[in-house]
């Protein structure tokens, strides 16, 4: 099965307390490269090894958290057809189309809020900028690469209420696979979901919490366990503020590190993984192993990884 | 320049400089078991009211401390500074967790 329709998440905006300490940090500590600023301020940046113009968009703010997640489809007839089947879903609230321009470097997107309240966006189009080598006869990394590097934006993790709902429209409107899901009680209720439009663990995922459109975290790709290291001396060297890791999930299987921004926003570097097709079976965990199933070497959860979020 | 911060809820104090954040001088000077969560003024664990003295704080999110808050003297510990010495109140999460690690 080609890989259509939703192709990837395309780009994060995020609110920061303070723009110039987190474009230092952005830029510096986690190696994303600086591509624009708009009138209004935001300050775009993108992963070395993504073409498009940008994947994080920085918003001076009253308060940190995520505005919104846009996920790049595949063509504009895509963008149409499914623009139309969010509406007709029911699923979705507060339904426009944002004007081409408005982001740079980029076409039309059609936002939409999801049961859970966090706002997600579509688009089609944005203008490819390259990786700072050439696409004839490429080496394989740019020169003057700093701080951690990560190839891409990866995922998010998402805290809000209604899963169910964000599952349905994920899953049967837009087509994503449930790669692993945690479940609660006799009743097996859903409290966790891990969701893929391509074929990486998840692209996105929810955590259930008596909330509406909160972040836990977003996620930056690693090639390896080694890189995880480095970037946990960098951690230290830039004197970040440092959750957990490097460790490993038994969700996903991932190597991960995480620390926050300066604005308490949390970061995750994210290596390994497996390769995941849609006609993967589901891996489910229990609430009562939930320990290993998130930090599988620890096998507990620190109260503060639940605990804190923007 | 250091001052002397007292924490009502545990009778504890510690000396913080006045350029080191609350939340930091709590971390460094007074025993273990602070929740430290963010520490960039976004996540709210640190909450804490200023009973009496003076600080001097950074941009604080809005989603965590209401201007209301802040002006009946709530502050997030890890972006206020001494400019005083100081008896602090810890509330909500941090409360609990040093009062119940007493």
């Amino acid at each position: 099965m080609a890989l259509t329709g939703v192709l990837r998440p395309g780009h994060v905006q995020l609110r920061v307390l303070d723009l110039e300490a987190a474009v230092k940090h952005y830029t510096q500590v986690l190696g994303l490269w600086e591509t624009g600023r708009d009138p209004q301020g935001r300050v775009y940046l993108k992963a070395w090894d993504e073409h498009d113009h940008h994947s994080v968009v920085l918003r001076e703010a009253e308060e940190a958290g995520l505005d919104y997640l846009g996920w790049k489809v595949d063509s504009r007839a895509t963008l149409q057809k499914l623009s139309a089947d969010i509406k007709a879903s029911g699923l979705a609230t507060d339904t426009r189309w944002i004007e081409a321009g408005e982001h740079l470097n980029t076409g039309e997107r059609f936002r939409f809020t999801i049961p859970t309240g966090h706002a997600m966006e579509l688009f089609a189009e944005k203008a490819q900028i390259g990786n700072g080598m050439p696409l004839l006869n490429p080496e394989v990394h740019p020169d003057n690469l700093q701080g951690m590097s990560p190839t891409r934006f990866d995922h998010c993790l998402l805290y809000g209420d209604d899963l169910d709902g964000a599952l349905t429209l994920f899953r049967d409107v837009l087509g994503f696979t449930l790669t692993e899901q945690v479940v609660a009680g006799p009743e097996r209720a859903l409290i966790g979901m891990f969701l893929t439009c391509s074929n990486k663990p998840h692209d996105v995922a929810f955590i259930r919490q008596p909330v509406k459109g909160k972040l836990h975290h977003v996620a930056f790709f690693l090639d390896s366990w080694h890189e995880l290291l480095k970037a946990a001396d960098l951690v230290t060297r830039h004197r970040v503020s440092l959750d957990l890791g490097p460790t490993r999930h038994g969700i996903t299987r991932g190597e991960t590190l995480y620390f926050f921004d300066p604005s308490g926003n949390r970061n995750e570097v994210f290596a390994g993984g497996y390769i995941s097709y849609p006609d993967r079976p589901v891996l489910t965990w229990t609430d009562d192993d939930i320990g290993r199933a998130i930090f599988y070497h620890y096998r507990k959860i620190e109260e503060k990884f639940l605990s804190v979020f923007t | 320049m250091t001052y002397a911060i007292h924490i009502t809820n545990t009778g504890e104090h510690f000396q913080c400089a006045a350029t080191q954040n609350l939340l930091a001088g709590m971390e460094a000077r007074a025993r273990t078991g602070i929740p430290v969560g963010c520490r960039g003024g976004g996540c709210g664990v640190c909450k804490v009211h200023v009973e009496s003295g003076q600080v001097r704080t950074e941009k604080m999110s809005r989603a965590r401390l209401s201007a209301e808050e802040e002006r009946q003297g709530f502050v997030l510990a890890c972006r206020s500074y001494p400019t005083s010495d100081l008896t602090i109140r810890a509330v909500d999460r941090l409360a609990r967790c040093i009062e119940g690690g007493r």
